[in-house]
């Protein structure tokens, strides 16, 4: 696992979860520099599939396969599914979404980490 | 108040404000409750089949929490209130057993330790599902009439 393209996911979805914040304390509306964020968060988050299946195919260490793909996998739904569901609701409720989107992201990017270094269930 | 008269259907009440937020974080935790009961038991059932059991038992109550939300209605309300009254008893006496009985936890599940490996947000959302489901019925007892 790249722990350059890791340090990035945190850094971006960290910053975005700090935007919705302040978006969410201020009562403004979320604007083009949140979805572009989360847009970026996205596309680091969809590289991490592919290096993350390749670095688990090439690796000899003990990690759960299925488990880790389905974190790979599933920390990669979460923004899309996010973004969407906050669309219907554009006031505080949807930033809050987003914000939760984002939280998710960084939780399940840390038990990902935990689970390529040997983390069970 | 007929300015304040809803369009909104019933169908959309449960996830419409703030509701839609809590049922992000439902979905969320039934995605991964179901997810996790489904490894457990799967790996290894043997280990800890209380704990597993107890796993599954959140995963179907945060499913169907998650399904009434979204569909709303006074039905689907009423099975909402009772999936989340089950949850609050479940991941308080959980919670509580894994403290004074760790012997019966051998691993993890999401209530034990009144769900400290997951920020503690499952001691929470059974106490803001109970508000939000509270509070949308007097909103629609003073809306009715």
């Amino acid at each position: 696992m790249n722990v350059w393209l890791q340090v990035l996911v945190y850094a971006v979805a960290a910053a975005g979860l700090v935007a919705c914040v302040v978006l969410l304390v201020r009562d403004e509306a979320v604007g083009d520099r949140v979805y572009l964020t989360l847009a970026v968060a996205e596309v680091l988050l969809l590289v991490q599939v592919v290096t993350g299946s390749v670095a688990l195919a090439g690796t000899g260490r003990e990690v759960s396969g299925v488990l880790f793909v389905s974190y790979l996998v599933g920390v990669a739904l979460v923004l899309p599914i996010g973004a969407f569901w906050s669309l219907a609701e554009r006031s505080r409720a949807g930033t809050a979404v987003l914000a939760l989107a984002l939280a998710t992201v960084l939780a399940l990017e840390l038990r990902l980490v935990a689970i390529w270094n040997g983390a069970g269930a | 108040m007929p300015e304040t008269a809803p369009r909104v259907t019933t169908r959309t009440e449960l996830a419409s404000g703030w509701g839609r937020a809590l049922v992000f974080v439902y979905g969320v935790f039934a995605v991964a409750a179901t997810g996790r009961s489904l490894v457990q038991l799967g790996t290894d059932a043997d280990r800890a089949p209380l704990a597993y059991a107890l796993s599954l038992l959140a995963a179907v109550l945060y499913l169907v929490a998650t399904t009434c939300l979204v569909l709303g209605g006074p039905r689907a309300r009423s099975v909402a209130l009772a999936a989340v009254s089950v949850e609050l008893v479940g991941v308080l006496g959980v919670g509580a057993l894994s403290y004074a009985a760790p012997e019966l936890f051998p691993d993890r599940t999401v209530w034990s330790h009144f769900g400290q490996g997951y920020g503690f947000l499952p001691l929470v959302l059974p106490f803001a599902g109970l508000a939000w489901l509270r509070s949308r019925s007097s909103a629609r007892a003073r809306r009715s009439r």
